[in-house]
């Protein structure tokens, strides 16, 4: 492509700096409006910045050029690329936003990004992508979830998107011993969606949930999530122990989302683009140091391996994002 | 004894019986009554009662009142000085520590405040109480009402005008269902009425409970569930706050109140006076024959009375 008779107040020139950019000063405005194979430019540019840096960018560009950065890039971009840069793009509460809206909308297996929202992030961001939800959506997360969600699923995933727990490191043993003990007896009569099963992991603090799963394991003699591997084709029973992680051990969960998706098992898709954009700017570097143990190569040796083109330029651009 | 010692008598018995006490007058009289007097009072009021060993006691029940009376002014001083969040979430953990009767409280934290008060008091409970207002409620309350309460503690709902007549019509007909259905399910327990009360909109719910009375002939669903109470104060506040709140007062003025209920008084006065006091009070006397300021002039005492009657005549 190329042609752009149609566009008005870009700068053909060669640098053509937007001006108020904080941060993104190198920004080379032929990068936009109408890109072509620009690809190599918009990995490049947007892949190394952070979060205000891209938030900075979306601003200047719609000031620029009177559209959204994501409607543009929307036009231009095919599949699996555009949606990579599409959800970089976002702020991380936008992100979050739009994709527990997406989940609610799909069949059960999007039920695990409820799960990932709701309890691998901070209760803070959680709040923050329920704002983002209503900005976006006209509607609040958790009437979506309720509506689109039923029976245990529903019982589960409801209290877990409208938790706002407590963050900090207080700690009851007398509490963790006594819940311990129910969760055990829950799982022993296969009352998986008991009431206070839920209620302890939907709203107990992360350290409470730790203190209590290590009390489990000393006193019961196994990891909670092996007792909850009674049925490995019940889904619920797959939900619960992804909360389980998510609350305790997000690493792990999501190496084994990315081994998943990349060696194609399963049905989650979008895992690969989700877990590494949702993660560059987290804990990318502890996932890649669990799934090189895992796995022996290391994630982008499999990234590579199993994709190619800008897709997985954009990729290997992310995972070698520094950690917040 | 002369007339005038009966009517400072009489002055004094209402001090130490109503709601807060009048400093000025017990200051006056009491500093001023000689030895016969004061042993006079004691003898002809109900406070007192006569002591085998021949000296007229104060009764430990009336004296526990007292102090509580005593303590009305400081706790609406303190409770209306505080951060909002702070309140709602003192509030909140009151309710929980006195049990069933109160946890009317709680839905009326849950469902009158606005979505960022709402998580604003469940920030400040983090920071108070070192828990989540949910997990507490949840793991608190045992009966039937569970579920609701939790879940209404939890909601941050969208508050913007947009409706959804159809979805409305027919959560209009679920809920409806749900009540008519009630000898076989408790409605309390009945997950879409859960949800559709804690999670949908102010406005949207506006639309449903509107279409319900399409369904019900006419009678409003906070009618038809009156036997449930959580879920009637749910509907009430949801739909026509300033109904419950008058409810509320009414119960807390009535000489029958307990001390939970009379903290009602307080409670309401403080946490509605720059939100919806001028609709409360001008729904006020349509039940009660007097007006809400009157009654308070009636009931209350002293600088308490004085604070309240002054939160009241705000933005006027």
């Amino acid at each position: 492509m190329g042609d752009d008779s149609g566009e008005s107040g870009r700068d053909k020139g060669g640098d053509g700096s937007c001006g108020a950019m904080g941060g993104g000063g190198d920004w080379d405005v032929e990068g936009g409006g109408g890109w072509g194979t620009n690809e190599e430019l918009i990995i490049s540019i947007l892949a190394h910045r952070n979060a205000a840096q891209r938030k900075s960018i979306r601003q200047t560009y719609a000031e620029t050029y009177e559209e959204d950065l994501l409607k543009a890039l929307d036009k231009e971009l095919t599949n699996d690329f555009e949606r990579v840069v599409k959800l970089w793009t976002l702020d991380p509460a936008e992100r979050d936003a739009f994709l527990a809206n997406e989940a609610t909308k799909k069949w059960t297996s999007s039920n695990q990004v409820l799960v990932e929202i709701a309890c691998a992030r901070s209760p803070q961001e959680l709040l923050l992508a329920r704002q983002a939800y209503h900005a976006h959506f006209k509607k609040s997360l958790e009437e979506d979830v309720a509506h689109h969600t039923t029976g245990d699923f529903r019982k589960l995933l409801v209290p877990l998107v409208s938790s706002y727990r407590y963050d900090g490191d207080e700690v009851n043993m007398t509490l963790a011993k006594t819940e311990a003990k129910i969760l055990h007896e829950n799982i022993l009569k296969k009352a998986y969606s008991h009431e206070d099963l839920i209620r302890i992991l939907a709203t107990r603090s992360k350290a409470q949930i730790n203190a209590t799963l290590n009390h489990y394991k000393n006193e019961f003699g196994q990891d909670i999530n092996k007792d909850l591997k009674a049925d490995p084709k019940d889904e619920f029973l797959a939900i619960l122990r992804a909360t389980v992680k998510c609350l305790t051990c997000p690493e792990k969960y999501f190496e084994k989302v990315l081994r998943l998706a990349i060696n194609k098992r399963g049905t989650d898709e979008g895992g690969l683009t989700r877990v590494v954009v949702t993660r560059a700017e987290v804990d990318m570097q502890v996932i890649k140091e669990v799934f090189h143990r895992r796995n022996t190569v290391s994630l982008d040796h499999a990234i590579a391996k199993d994709t190619g083109g800008d897709y997985e330029k954009m990729l290997l651009a992310l995972t070698g994002h520094d950690d917040a | 004894m002369t007339t005038q010692f009966f009517d400072e008598a009489n002055v004094v018995g209402k001090t130490f019986s109503g709601f807060g006490v009048d400093e000025n007058s017990l200051i006056s009289i009491l500093g001023k009554w000689n030895k016969d007097e004061a042993k006079t009072f004691r003898t002809i009021t109900t406070f007192f009662i006569q002591d085998e060993r021949h000296f007229e006691k104060w009764l430990v029940e009336h004296l526990d009142q007292l102090k509580r009376e005593f303590l009305r002014f400081q706790d609406a001083i303190v409770l209306w000085t505080m951060h909002p969040w702070e309140r709602d979430a003192r509030l909140i953990k009151k309710a929980l520590t006195d049990g069933p009767k109160s946890y009317n409280v709680l839905v009326e934290i849950g469902c009158t405040r606005k979505s960022d008060e709402l998580f604003g008091a469940r920030k400040a409970y983090h920071s108070l109480y070192d828990r989540s207002i949910e997990e507490d409620v949840a793991s608190i309350v045992t009966g039937i009402e569970r579920k609701l309460l939790v879940a209404l503690v939890s909601s941050y709902r969208y508050e913007g005008p947009k409706v959804h007549e159809e979805t409305a019509k027919s959560e209009a007909k679920t809920l409806y269902n749900a009540v008519k259905n009630a000898g076989k399910k408790h409605p309390m327990e009945d997950e879409d009425v859960v949800r559709i009360l804690s999670t949908r909109s102010k406005h949207h719910l506006e639309s449903v409970f509107k279409h319900y009375k399409e369904f019900s002939d006419g009678k409003g669903m906070e009618e038809e569930v009156e036997v449930y109470l959580s879920l009637k104060h749910t509907v009430e506040c949801l739909s026509t706050p300033h109904t419950y709140f008058i409810k509320v007062l009414e119960e807390a003025i009535n000489p029958d109140a307990d001390e939970k209920m009379k903290e009602g008084l307080t409670r309401v006065i403080v946490t509605r006076a720059d939100v919806d006091m001028k609709v409360i009070k001008k729904e006020y006397p349509k039940k009660n024959g007097a007006t809400l300021v009157d009654k308070i002039e009636q009931m209350a005492n002293g600088n308490f009375k004085n604070f309240l009657l002054t939160l009241l005549a705000r933005g006027e």
